[in-house]
């Protein structure tokens, strides 16, 4: 056992810091910082730059263009970028319908689509949730029916990240009715230009709007868009699922939003004193520091593990469930270590104004942050959902 | 010992809960959250109307009532309803400062409805001290800064303490002054609040104000008001904790997902039930601290402190499980639980946080 960095990886990280100190620019992450809304361009821009040094894909196979690294590695760049407050790469398309095809599809679609993802000339969204069909995810209605040489597809999908900027989605959709839920699923391919869907906003709790229902209106797509085999979507959605999985546990995020509160607490007076040495907040962060440093353990010794040898399983659940309680402790105590500024309503919205909100720490929206990341516990499969996976694992039932 | 409200309290409660009900729903809130100002006359001066503003003051004072179980009463309909109106530091916080320095002609107008009030004590850096005051008054002129002055733009008039004597963090040597809100050398910067209504950074240069009560004896004045603010915003958490918890029990019993109701699954009846737990706790730290609200200074205060520091734990569990065994669907501002959570959290920054009465606790029960 050796806990220490080998000198390979101390080499692999100062690289990525250089990379990030050259190419991540000042403006670019202070809004990353500060918790501004990205723009497209803002996304598209640091994917290219990602791309144009080959660090886009880390986990895919080097044949298809990924970085293939090991998990160290991983950890690493993802550390280095959190700490660096870089943007945050889309994983729609990158971590979770690549795997997929890489994994199911055939070659056609993989020479087509692959490198597309790549060079950014599509931009794809997801199409899992249904109103009715949350947790409850093999529950789906939105219905695909053959007709000759494509598909018509009706129903609602929901929550739809970046649905706005998307020209592409991949949905699960009911081939078919008649037998068990799971086995009447097919994983298809949709240009969202297809007439008949339409894209409408939903404004979260925070006043961002990254979220969206999507809808299908008789939308007729080829039949060449079906992934693997008809009604064996069930089976790559699972296998996509342990893939949104990798960086679940967000210890790059916790990491650098931990240090944020320690900046804000020292500066902030609290009694005559700072108010990291104010007992009660100190013991606030210093339980969530012993925390974090096990997790980041925790994620380093399963994600080792995994890539020696498969896709994490049960373990990537009990960092979804660890992980999301660290980041949201943290955002919790950015917004007490802020007093009284933690009220005003800092957002896109208002931003536009001539005068700047007020924020003596150069904190940013912390109390939006912490409404906003409630959401990191319910998606992607909610902690209900992973404790359920973790207990049935383990105690079988 | 009797809990039941009285006929009178139990009268007030029922009106109260029927005219908010109608009142506040989502356009209206949509209404404010729009406005410039954050508020709505038409509450204001419905509310007035019906005789709440006199009830926060008593007969001496030219109102009828103001214990703290009046108060208490009025505040948790006020959250039960997410009605957003600036009556806590409009009316009550400001009004009390007032009415005990004497200034009863001004008590009369909030009374009837015609006058806004804003207090502007809080500093940028002086957190939730009550005694920090930097700003500074000379022969009634004023200079300084105060931070997130709620009801700043909308108020007619401000109240604004500043030291007249004393080091920065003495509790002698704070005075109240009066400063028209159009007075030259006073700017507002104003901002909308993540919970709802509007504040403001308040900056004073070279202000003219006119004195209230007693030079250099501010802070008895202050901490009095602080004290029957802080009742009310805990029970005014308890009302939206109460709405909070009602919406997620019609979401548990409604919500189908893997063919059945989800208040069927242990993991989320269970933490329904701590909620439930909670909630009489809560309820019974509101009483408490309105029940105790006039006996001596210490009860009295030992038992906000303690409300409003379970108010923070507590107000925390329900606003978190509230939205978390929605899931998605308590994320979006159309949803009414989003705004009761966004309120539930922010009174945590109002009057001192969860730590802060901690601290205050510790300090009056374990010396």
């Amino acid at each position: 056992m050796d806990l220490n960095y080998s000198k390979d990886d101390l080499a692999f990280r100062d690289e990525v810091r250089a990379f990030l100190s050259e190419k991540l620019t000042k403006e670019l992450s202070e809004k990353v910082r500060l918790g501004g809304d990205l723009t497209k361009d803002d996304m598209e821009g640091w994917h290219a730059i990602l791309n144009a040094q080959g660090w886009l894909a880390p986990n895919w196979p080097k044949e298809y263009g990924g970085a293939e690294w090991n998990a160290v590695q991983r950890h690493i760049f993802d550390d280095e970028c959190a700490s660096a407050h870089a943007p945050r790469v889309v994983p729609f398309g990158l971590s979770m319908l690549a795997p997929v095809l890489q994994k199911f599809g055939n070659q056609q679609q993989k020479d087509h689509w692959l490198p597309r993802i790549l060079s950014g000339e599509d931009w794809w969204c997801q199409g899992y949730s249904e109103p009715g069909a949350g947790s409850d995810l093999a529950s789906l209605k939105t219905k695909a029916l053959r007709e000759g040489d494509h598909y018509v597809v009706n129903g609602q999908k929901t929550w739809t990240t970046f649905g706005q900027h998307a020209n592409m989605i991949f949905c699960l959709v009911r081939t078919d009715s008649t037998v068990k839920q799971q086995a009447g699923i097919s994983f298809l391919l949709i240009d969202m230009n297809t007439p008949g869907i339409e894209v409408r906003p939903i404004i979260l709790l925070d006043g961002s709007a990254e979220v969206n229902e999507v809808w299908f209106t008789d939308v007729k797509v080829p039949v060449e868009n079906l992934v693997g085999e008809e009604n064996s979507g069930w089976t790559y959605a699972k296998y996509l699922l342990t893939h949104e999985r990798t960086n679940i546990a967000g210890v790059g995020f916790s990491t650098a939003g931990l240090a944020a509160v320690k900046r804000i607490a020292k500066a902030e007076i609290c009694g005559g004193k700072p108010l990291i040495r104010n007992p009660l907040f100190a013991a606030r962060v210093a339980q969530v520091e012993i925390d974090l440093m096990a997790m980041s353990t925790t994620n380093l010794r399963i994600v080792s593990q995994a890539a020696a040898g498969g896709a994490p399983g049960v373990e990537a659940s009990m960092l979804k469930v660890k992980g999301t309680i660290i980041r949201q402790e943290i955002n919790d105590l950015a917004r007490r270590a802020v007093g009284p500024y933690a009220m005003p309503f800092v957002s896109e919205a208002v931003e536009g104004s001539n005068e700047p909100l007020p924020d003596p720490h150069d904190a940013g929206p912390v109390a939006a942050q912490y409404f906003n990341n409630r959401k990191i516990s319910i998606f992607g499969g909610s902690n209900e959902i992973q404790r359920g996976i973790i207990a049935k694992v383990k105690m079988g039932g | 010992m009797n809990f039941d409200l009285t006929d009178e309290h139990q009268m007030l409660q029922d009106s109260l809960r029927r005219f908010l009900k109608y009142s506040c729903n989502s356009e209206t809130r949509n209404e404010v959250l729009n406005s410039e100002t954050g508020i709505t006359s038409d509450l204001w001066h419905a509310m007035a109307e019906m005789g709440v503003i006199g009830a926060f003051f008593t007969e001496e004072q030219g109102g009828f009532g103001g214990t703290g179980a009046d108060i208490a009463l009025i505040f948790e309909e006020l959250g039960r309803a997410n009605g957003v109106s600036p009556f806590l530091d409009s009316a009550l916080l400001s009004g009390r400062i007032l009415a005990a320095a004497g200034e009863l002609d001004r008590v009369a107008d909030l009374i009837g409805g015609d006058l806004q009030l804003a207090l502007a004590h809080g500093e940028p850096t002086s957190r939730y001290d009550l005694n920090y005051v930097r700003t500074t008054a000379v022969n009634g002129t004023l200079n300084g800064r105060k931070a997130v002055v709620m009801n700043a733009l909308a108020s007619d008039v401000l109240i604004v303490s500043a030291r007249t004597s004393g080091e920065v963090s003495d509790e002698d040597g704070i005075s109240l002054y009066f400063v028209e809100k159009n007075a030259a050398g006073l700017t507002i910067q104003d901002y909308a609040l993540i919970a709802g209504g509007h504040a403001g950074e308040v900056t004073l240069d070279n202000v003219e104000g006119s004195l209230i009560g007693e030079e250099g004896k501010g802070f008895a004045l202050l901490k009095d008001a602080y004290a029957i603010a802080t009742v009310a915003q805990c029970a005014e958490t308890l009302g939206a904790m109460t709405t909070a918890t009602e919406l997620t029990q019609e979401y548990l019993v409604t919500r189908q997902q893997f063919g059945r109701p989800i208040a069927t699954f242990q993991a989320l009846a269970h933490r329904m039930a701590d909620m439930l737990i909670e909630m009489e706790q809560a309820r019974s730290a509101v009483i408490r601290a309105a029940g105790y609200f006039e006996s001596d200074e210490r009860t009295r205060d030992i038992n906000i402190h303690a409300a409003k520091n379970l108010m923070g734990r507590a107000g925390r569990l329900i606003s978190e499980e509230s939205i978390q065994m929605h899931g998605g669907i308590a994320m979006t501002q159309e949803y009414e639980l989003a705004h009761i959570a966004k309120r539930i959290t922010m009174a945590d920054h109002r009057f001192g946080d969860t730590d802060y009465h901690l601290e205050r606790f510790i300090a009056l029960t374990q010396s």
